[in-house]
């Protein structure tokens, strides 16, 4: 309280002089220590958003089916009857780095935390996740133990609050050695009239603070999160949270309990920067006053400051306004429950956040200059950090009978089924499809009958070539797998993770980036409902690729899965979109270029959104018609890739395909270029009408077989394989 | 036939199991909170998977002490079948209902698969509308689902024809490919596979409705 604010204390909290005199003005007057480190944690990147901000406003957030967009704990879309799914992604990149176990469990408590504290039951789970590669000498070992600890992390949390893990992405590359990055998305249903928002209303109310005590962990999180990683930043270990994820669980009941009773105004976690953040957001969403006494918070060791109990990421609490009067009822549930709940203030009508110790005030701040009104920078951005435009010579010798295998034990492509097997994937009984069956994971709406897919899509080596493109064909990818289960892609929530955005080069990506996927979501009407940025992901000054994550959901009428393997033999199979085109240059950032040929260069996949619509269109109407028995998107590996993985179903049905092209064999069979889809049908003219009608190139391109799978160009046999011996490279690669 | 269905704070699949009983099986259902002393006349007791009390220690050593715990005991020791899944088998076994112990997974990991059981026998009131033979798909999901008793207590089991459940592609170690036992009285099962994920179409398999089956069944026959 006492400590004087020098030059040196307020650099120390990552706030630069001008920012500094931006407080004093706010204030009228020099702020207390405990104000400095309230501020500091509100205008840190990691809350504040500061450096993309400006260019996060280009995104399109509106849509008929958007109930809430950006601004809340998490979106909200209409799914019809009555009910709305809340959904979002968040990043715990850098607690996942320094202590990966607790690091990725408190990320999945976090997000879950954002979904029921919308008034959504969480029913399901994804992850994005990427590491450096666990085969290099060097830092194999390390990557090894970081992606164990990340994967039992999550499986620790979800599985014990009990919430289905349903699908997602790992993806191995060197640059995410010193700098993994684990975004968790979540997804609830409620229903529409149940949706609580977070903010305070009605003068005189009671500010109830519930769940866990109140510790030292976590103090700075945010702040943490928000620079860069140096040697010293192990020593930050104490940063990192601890999650329980059994207190969860009762907060998850008791709160949607207490939601029940009609007596709670809002409610809002408690998550990065903790009290501070949930205190002056509520205040400042409805517009009043929130004023505490500290003393009343639990706290779980004596002694504790102001600045520590005001800057805590302590997990599993939530703050929330009660109607005054009603308080007993909302205490009875959280006492039923077991938990710990205190009245801790009240609303008031003057707009500041105040906050006493003893009775005498250490804190006291206007809402909304702490809340809205942190400092926005348009950074410089400049050139893009170059690339090779053309490959060096190649060290490998295509060889098409060897290569597909060895594309599918490849890191990125082979089967995480080690990863899968530790996520419980079935709790609810809501799960039709996921982890590797469909393109999409996708749940039931028991209440509705209807079903909601969901995925997650990032192509960081594509926005390493091209931040714009790339972004643009992580949308198109996401859209396309929903497209593939038969669901329409309707709202999006996005994980930008970038390196240090005052390196103009970075914020050039970020730019990119966001130009991109908002143009290709305005193009699909999938407006960002909300998300998370995630800067500074540099260790040692070597930054991560772009890597924008998407998580796309879409609606399905029904709760019938169109799966990815041939179901049958001799049923034709299409190729919606056809075997499409690609020079050398833009070979450069394939599955091939990088497993085979380690090289990355030139430019991403071409992308057409016209074409890319009217493929996805085409194969939602014939799911819709009930025309495939299989579906699969083109993606990671091409076409020869997603041949053999429609043959890994339980009956191993093969293929014969002889392919129309001019492409080289190498090219033809392992490029990925996007608006493509492999399906199987017994209706081949009623598949062809609906491919003229929506006039896409979709060539019937083979039968399928009772086993092993022959690829051909022009008669000529490319590669011929029996089943078994493909499915034990895809399903026999992963270890850790 | 009535299920109460025992929600301990932290069990995760109380909602799956009534909903297996009460919407796929049409049978009438209610849930029990952990504090209740009484059961409520309902007919036949189900203890969900989940989380019991975090499972931090042993898993179930604390959910034994919850009052409901003693009515249970009550219930089972009047005849009243009871079932217990997963975490419930885990509670089960620490509350001495059943004997035996479920300890780490041998592979040290949580396992979420399908596995393949068959019926080690038809003299009870779970199995009875298993068809002989029948081997059923049914997931697992757990991290300490081996179960574990000395070679006495296994002996005596299968002496005693008290095996209820075996795998067929043992996931976790278990002593015996044992998935599920039975009490003395062949009234209490515990089965750490997980019957009500199966138990509808739209989930992959309805394997695991026989067991809910044989229940109700039972309770139709004359006393």
């Amino acid at each position: 309280m006492t400590a004087a604010i020098t030059p040196e204390l307020i650099q120390q909290h990552q706030l630069t002089p001008s920012e500094y005199a931006k407080i004093v003005a706010i204030l009228g007057r020099e702020p207390s220590y405990t104000e400095l480190g309230i501020f500091s944690v509100m205008w840190s990147e990691h809350c504040s958003y500061k450096s993309s901000r400006l260019h996060l406003k280009k995104l399109p957030t509106r849509g008929k089916l958007v109930v809430q967009g950006p601004g809340e704990n998490a979106g909200i879309i209409d799914i019809g009857h009555g009910y709305v799914i809340a959904f979002k992604i968040e990043s715990h990149n850098h607690p996942s780095f320094i202590e990966p176990f607790q690091g990725a469990a408190t990320g999945v408590g976090g997000i879950l935390r954002d979904i029921f504290t919308m008034g959504a039951r969480p029913v399901a789970v994804l992850d994005s996740l990427r590491f450096g590669r666990l085969d290099d000498p060097e830092t194999g070992p390390r990557n090894r133990r970081i992606l164990s600890g990340v994967v039992s992390g999550i499986a620790h949390y979800g599985n014990c609050f009990g919430v289905p893990t349903i699908g997602g992405e790992t993806i191995f590359e060197p640059c995410y050695d010193g700098n993994p990055l684990v975004n968790v998305f979540a997804l609830g249903v409620c229903k529409k009239e149940d949706v609580f928002y977070a903010k305070a209303a009605g003068v005189g109310n009671p500010v109830i603070y519930v769940g866990a005590r109140t510790g030292r962990d976590g103090i700075h999180g945010a702040s943490m999160a928000s620079a860069e990683f140096t040697e010293e930043s192990k020593q930050k270990r104490p940063n990192v949270q601890v999650g329980d994820p059994f207190m969860e669980k009762l907060l998850l009941e008791a709160c949607l309990e207490a939601m029940h009773t009609g007596a709670i105004v809002g409610i809002q976690d408690m998550g990065a920067a903790g009290l501070t953040c949930s205190t002056c957001e509520m205040g400042s969403r409805g517009e009043v006053g929130l004023e505490i006494e500290l003393d009343q918070v639990p706290q779980r060791e004596s002694g504790m400051t102001p600045y520590e109990i005001m800057l805590s990421e302590s997990q599993e609490r939530m703050l929330l306004v009660a109607d005054k009067g009603r308080e007993a009822e909302v205490f009875a549930v959280f006492r039923k429950w077991g938990l710990e709940a205190a009245e801790i203030g009240i609303v008031t009508g003057d707009g500041k956040l105040r906050v006493r110790q003893h009775g005498e005030i250490v804190a006291e701040i206007p809402n909304r200059e702490l809340a809205d009104e942190a400092p926005l920078y348009d950074r410089p951005a400049a050139a893009l950090p170059g690339v090779p435009q053309q490959p060096a010579p190649w060290t490998h010798t295509p060889d098409i009978q060897q290569d597909l295998p060895r594309l599918l034990a490849a890191p990125d492509i082979c089967s995480k089924r080690w990863i899968w097997e530790q996520y419980d994937r079935q709790v609810r009984t809501n799960t039709i499809a996921g982890s590797e069956a469909a393109d999409a994971a996708i749940i039931r709406i028991k209440e509705t009958g209807a079903s909601v897919a969901m995925t997650l899509d990032g192509n960081g080596r594509y926005c390493r070539l091209s931040p714009r493109a790339g972004a643009m064909l992580a949308v198109a990818e996401a859209c396309r797998n929903l497209s593939t289960v038969g669901a329409r892609p309707v709202a999006a929530t996005n994980c930008l993770n970038f390196g240090n955005p005052e390196r103009p080069e970075i914020m050039a990506q970020l730019v990119e980036a966001i130009e991109g996927m908002a143009e290709a979501c305005r193009f699909f009407d999938t407006p960002i409902t909300g998300g998370n940025v995630s800067l500074y992901n540099e260790t040692l000054g070597e930054g991560i690729y772009p890597t924008p994550v998407l998580g796309i959901v879409g609606l399905l009428p029904t709760a019938a899965p169109v799966t990815i393997p041939f179901k049958n033999a001799r049923r034709a199979i299409f190729l919606l979109g056809g075997p499409g085109l690609c020079d050398e240059p833009r070979f450069g950032a394939t599955q091939y270029a990088k497993e085979l040929l380690r090289q990355l260069w030139g430019l991403p996949p071409e992308l057409s959104l016209e074409t890319e619509q009217r493929v996805q269109f085409s194969v939602r109407k014939i799911i819709a018609d009930g025309l495939a028995e299989s579906a699969h998107d083109l993606s990671d590996g091409g076409l020869a890739v997603a041949l053999a993985r429609c043959c890994f179903g339980p009956a191993e049905i093969g293929a014969q395909v002889d392919l129309s092209s001019d492409l080289r064999p190498e090219i033809l069979l392992f490029h990925e270029a996007p608006s493509r889809i492999l399906i199987s049908t017994s209706h081949p003219a009623e598949v062809a009408a609906i491919a003229e009608k929506y006039e896409i190139d979709a060539p019937q391109i083979g039968v399928t077989m009772e086993k092993g799978l022959e690829i051909r160009q022009r008669t000529i046999t490319l590669g011929a394989w029996d089943i078994a011996s493909l499915k034990s490279a895809y399903d026999g690669a992963f270890h850790v | 036939m009535k299920f109460g269905v025992i929600v301990f704070p932290g069990s995760n699949c109380d909602h799956d199991a009534f909903y297996a009983v009460a919407h796929n099986l049409s049978q009438p259902a209610e849930f029990i909170w952990h504090d209740s002393t009484s059961l409520n006349n309902v007919d036949a007791v189900i203890l969900p998977g989940g989380f019991a009390h975090g499972d931090y220690l042993r898993c179930g050593a604390i959910a034994k002490f919850s009052p409901v715990m003693k009515a249970v005991r009550e219930f089972a020791a009047a005849g009243g079948p009871v079932l217990g899944i997963c975490n419930g088998f885990q509670i089960l076994v620490e509350a001495g209902l059943l004997p035996g112990a479920l300890i780490r997974n041998r592979g040290l990991k949580f396992i979420c698969r399908d596995v393949h059981l068959q019926a080690a026998t038809r003299h009870s009131i779970f199995t009875s509308a298993v068809e002989p033979g029948q081997v059923l798909r049914i997931p697992i999901a757990h991290g300490e689902g081996c179960y574990y008793a000395d070679d006495r207590t296994l002996d005596q089991l299968q002496a005693e024809d008290r095996i209820a459940f075996r795998y067929l592609d043992n996931p976790n170690g278990s002593l015996r490919d044992i998935a599920g036992v039975l009490n003395q009285q062949r009234n209490v099962m515990g089965l750490m596979p997980h019957p009500e994920r199966a138990s509808d179409p739209l989930m992959g398999s309805c394997d695991g409705l026989s067991i809910f089956q044989s229940m109700v069944q039972h309770s139709l026959l004359p006393a």
